[in-house]
C-alpha cells in the first residue's frame, strides 16, 4: 500500500472516529457524576492528543494461507485475511477454533511454544514476517501484543513496566526522555491520572483493569504499528471494559488493531471488520467469513456465521 | 458409559439424591489415626534429640555461659571452651561454598529450563542429582587425592602470588598454601550443595508463568533479555531461598569437610588459607578423644549450637521458598 493511500485511509478513519463510532457506545456508565464526566472527557482528550502525536500510522497486515500446528495437531488451516491499516478487526468464533493461535502467528509468538510450527505468509507493509532473514524479535517490536490475562511485571514499578520495552536491545534514553515517554504512554492508555502519584509502586499493586491498561501503555510505549489483543477485557469488570473499548476507538487512529473477543457486542462496538472462525469436524480452525462488522452482524453470508451470532451454537 | 447410565438409573426411582451412608468412614478413621501416630512419633523424636543434647551439654554451658559462643579460646586441657572459632569456620566455609555454588546452580538451571533441547534436560538433571547421592566420605577422598593438590597448585599459590602484596586483599591469602584449609573445604562444599540449590532453583525458574515470559517477548525482547527482565526478577525470591537451603546443607556437612579443612588452628582470620574447624568437623574430630566430662559436654554444646543454626537457616529458607517459590504471587487479578 502506498503512503498516500495510507494517508487517505487515515484521515477517513479519523473522521469516522470523530463522528461517532468512538462516542456512540451504549455502555457508558450511566451514573457518572458531572465531575467524573469532566474527568473522563479530559482523559479522553489526553489520549487523543497523545495518539495524534505518534509519528506514522498503522500499517496493514495480510495473512495468506496460514497454517499452524501444535506438535502434530493441526490447529488452524489456510487462514487468509487482511487487517487494514488504522482499522480494528475482530476475530470471533467458538472456543477452541484457533483465534488465539492465529493471533499469535501474527507476531511470531506461536513459535515460542515447544513443538509449535507455522506455515504461510504474513505480510506487514508488504514484507513477509516469516521470510528469510527476518528476526522474530524485530517483528515483535512492530507488532505488539496485549494478553488475555493482564501480565504486568510484578517485580517492576509502574514506571519500569512502561519502559520495559524501551530498555531492550540496548536502547538508552536520557532520564528526562524516559519520564516523557512514561507520561505519554500512560496518558495514551488513559491511566495517567490514576497512577501519576505512585509510579514507583509495583505494577502488581493495581486493579485488574488498571493492570490491563498498564500493559497497553507498555505496548504503545515502543510505538508498534500493529497491536494484537487477545480477549483483553475477558478478565475485567464492565467499567474497565468500557475504558479499554474507548481506548481502542482512539488507538486505531495510529495503530492497526486485531482483537479476539467472545463478546459479540464488543465486536460490534469496536471493530470495523469482523472475521468468524470455526473448527470443523476435522478439528482444525478455519476462516468462515470475513467482512465489515455491520454486514457480518446484520446480513451474514454463511449459515454458520448466522447460527453463531444469533447464539444457536458455540 | 454404560456404567454411568446404570448409576444414574439407580437413583432415579427414589426420585431424590441419596447422600447418606458410612462407606469407607471406618477405614478412613483408622488410616487417619495411623498417619497421626507416625507424624507424632517424628515430633517426639525431634524433642527427644533436643532434650538429650541439652541435658548432656548442660555442664559445659553452665560453666561457660554466653562465653561458650563468644569465647575464642578452646582448650580442653585448661577446661576453657569458647566455640567461636568453630562457628566462624562454619560460616566462612559455608559462605565460600554458597558464593561458588549459587551462580553455577542458577546458570545451569537457566540452561536446563530455557535453552536445553528436550532430550538433554533429563540427563543433565540426573547427573546433577547424582552429585547428591555420592557419600560425603567419597567427596573427602576425592578432595584429598585430586581437589586439594589441584587447588593448592593452581589456585591458592597463584592467588597468593597475585594478592600477596596488595594491601587489604593480602589478608585473604595470609599464611602458607597447604591445600588443607577453609578454601578447599568451601570448594568441596560448593560441589556438595550444588544439587540442593539447583533442584530448587530449577523448580522456581520453571514455575515462572508463561505469561510473564511472553509479555517480555511480545515487547521485542531477545531470549536473554526475557530471562534478565522477566524470569530472574520473578524467580529472585525463590532463588534466594534455594541458596539458603544450600547454606543449611553446607553448615551441617561433616565428613568431607573434616578431611579437608586442616583441623589444626583455632585462629579467626580472613585468610582463605587458614586451616581450621567447622562446628561439625570439631565434633567429629574431638568426639572420640574427649577425656573429661566437661570436654564431652562442651562438644555436645557445639552440637546444640549447630542444630540451632541449621534449624534456623532451613526454616528461613523454607519460608522464603514457599513465599516466592510457587505460582502463589498475585500477578493477575
Ligand atoms: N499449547 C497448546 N498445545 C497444544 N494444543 C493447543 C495449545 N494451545 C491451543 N491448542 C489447541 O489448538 C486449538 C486452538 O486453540 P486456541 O487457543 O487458538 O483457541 P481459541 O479460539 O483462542 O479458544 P478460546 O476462545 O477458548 O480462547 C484448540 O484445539 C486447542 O486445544
Ligand atoms: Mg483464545
Amino acid at each position: 500500500m502506498s503512503t498516500s493511500e495510507r494517508r487517505g485511509r487515515e484521515t477517513a478513519t479519523i473522521e469516522t472516529a470523530q463522528t461517532g463510532i468512538a462516542d456512540g457506545r451504549g455502555m457508558a456508565p450511566a451514573s457518572a457524576s458531572p465531575a467524573e464526566m469532566a474527568q473522563a472527557a479530559q482523559e479522553k482528550a489526553q489520549v487523543r492528543e497523545v495518539i495524534e502525536q505518534k509519528a506514522g500510522g498503522g500499517v496493514s497486515l495480510v495473512a495468506e494461507g496460514v497454517n499452524a500446528w501444535y506438535g502434530s495437531t493441526h490447529a488452524i488451516k489456510d487462514v487468509s485475511m487482511t487487517f487494514r491499516a488504522n482499522e480494528v478487526t475482530a476475530l470471533i468464533g467458538p472456543s477452541g477454533c484457533g483465534k488465539s493461535t492465529f493471533l499469535r502467528c501474527l507476531n511470531r509468538m506461536h513459535e515460542v511454544l515447544a513443538g509449535a510450527r507455522v506455515e504461510g505468509k504474513i505480510l506487514i507493509d508488504g514484507q513477509d514476517i516469516y521470510g528469510k532473514g527476518v528476526d522474530s524479535v524485530r517483528v515483535r517490536r512492530h507488532i505488539g501484543m496485549v494478553f488475555q490475562k493482564p501480565n504486568p511485571f510484578p517485580m517492576m514499578s509502574i514506571y519500569d513496566n512502561v519502559i520495559a520495552g524501551l530498555k531492550l536491545n540496548g536502547i538508552r534514553k536520557r532520564k528526562s526522555e524516559m519520564d516523557e515517554t512514561v507520561e505519554h504512554s500512560l496518558r495514551g492508555a488513559a491511566l495517567w491520572n490514576e497512577v501519576k502519584d505512585k509510579l514507583k509502586e509495583s505494577g502488581a499493586s493495581l486493579s485488574g483493569g488498571q493492570q490491563q491498561r498498564l500493559c497497553i501503555a507498555r505496548t504503545i510505549a515502543v510505538e508498534p504499528e500493529v497491536v494484537l489483543m487477545d480477549e483483553p477485557c475477558s478478565a475485567l469488570d464492565p467499567i474497565s471494559t468500557y475504558k479499554i473499548e474507548e481506548l481502542i476507538g482512539e488507538l486505531k487512529q495510529k495503530y492497526t488493531i486485531a482483537i479476539v473477543t467472545h463478546n459479540m457486542q464488543q465486536a460490534s462496538r469496536v471493530a470495523d471488520w469482523t472475521s468468524f472462525m470455526l473448527a470443523g469436524d476435522a478439528g482444525y480452525g478455519q476462516l468462515v467469513e470475513y467482512g465489515r462488522t455491520e454486514q457480518i452482524f446484520t446480513q451474514p453470508q454463511d449459515k454458520r456465521t448466522e447460527d453463531y451470532i444469533t447464539g444457536r451454537f458455540g | 458409559m454404560a456404567v454411568q447410565t446404570a448409576r444414574r438409573a439407580e437413583k432415579l426411582p427414589g426420585g431424590r439424591v441419596n447422600l447418606a451412608g458410612r462407606g469407607s468412614a471406618l477405614g478412613d478413621r483408622a488410616f487417619q489415626g495411623i498417619a497421626f501416630a507416625f507424624a507424632a512419633s517424628i515430633l517426639v523424636l525431634i524433642v527427644t534429640i533436643f532434650v538429650v543434647l541439652f541435658v548432656d551439654a548442660r555442664v559445659a554451658l553452665a560453666q561457660e555461659g554466653l562465653r561458650f559462643i563468644t569465647g575464642q579460646v578452646w582448650n580442653p586441657n585448661e577446661s576453657i571452651f569458647g566455640a567461636l572459632p568453630y562457628i566462624y569456620g562454619t560460616i566462612f566455609t559455608s559462605l565460600i561454598g554458597l558464593l561458588i555454588a549459587t551462580p553455577i546452580a542458577v546458570g545451569a538451571s537457566l540452561y536446563i529450563v530455557e535453552y536445553a533441547p528436550n532430550w538433554l534436560r533429563a540427563p543433565i538433571s540426573f547427573i546433577v542429582e547424582l552429585l547428591a547421592v555420592i557419600p560425603s566420605v567419597i567427596y573427602g577422598f576425592w578432595g584429598l587425592a585430586v581437589l586439594a593438590p589441584f587447588l593448592r597448585d593452581r589456585v591458592e599459590r597463584p592467588l597468593k602470588a597475585a594478592l600477596g602484596d596488595v594491601p587489604v586483599l593480602n589478608a585473604l591469602v595470609e599464611g602458607p598454601a597447604r591445600g588443607r584449609d577453609m578454601f578447599v573445604a568451601g570448594v568441596i562444599l560448593s560441589i556438595m550443595i550444588l544439587p540442593t540449590i539447583m533442584s530448587v532453583a530449577r523448580e522456581v525458574i520453571s514455575t515462572v508463568p508463561g505469561t510473564q515470559r511472553e509479555g517480555m517477548l511480545a515487547l521485542g525482547a531477545t531470549k536473554w533479555e526475557m530471562i534478565k527482565g522477566a524470569v530472574l526478577p520473578y524467580a529472585r525470591g525463590g532463588i534466594v531461598g534455594a541458596a539458603i537451603l544450600g547454606l543449611g546443607r553446607a553448615i551441617g556437612e561433616t565428613m568431607a569437610v573434616t578431611m579437608l579443612i586442616g583441623n589444626s588452628s583455632t585462629k579467626i582470620s580472613w585468610s582463605l588459607l587458614t586451616p581450621g574447624y567447622t562446628m561439625a568437623s570439631a565434633i567429629a574430630n574431638q568426639f572420640a578423644d574427649a577425656n573429661s566430662a566437661v570436654h564431652f559436654s562442651a562438644i555436645i554444646g557445639v552440637a546444640v549450637v549447630l542444630l540451632f543454626v541449621t534449624g534456623a537457616v532451613n526454616l528461613v529458607a523454607r519460608l522464603i521458598v514457599s513465599r516466592f517459590g510457587g505460582d502463589t504471587r498475585a500477578t493477575g487479578i
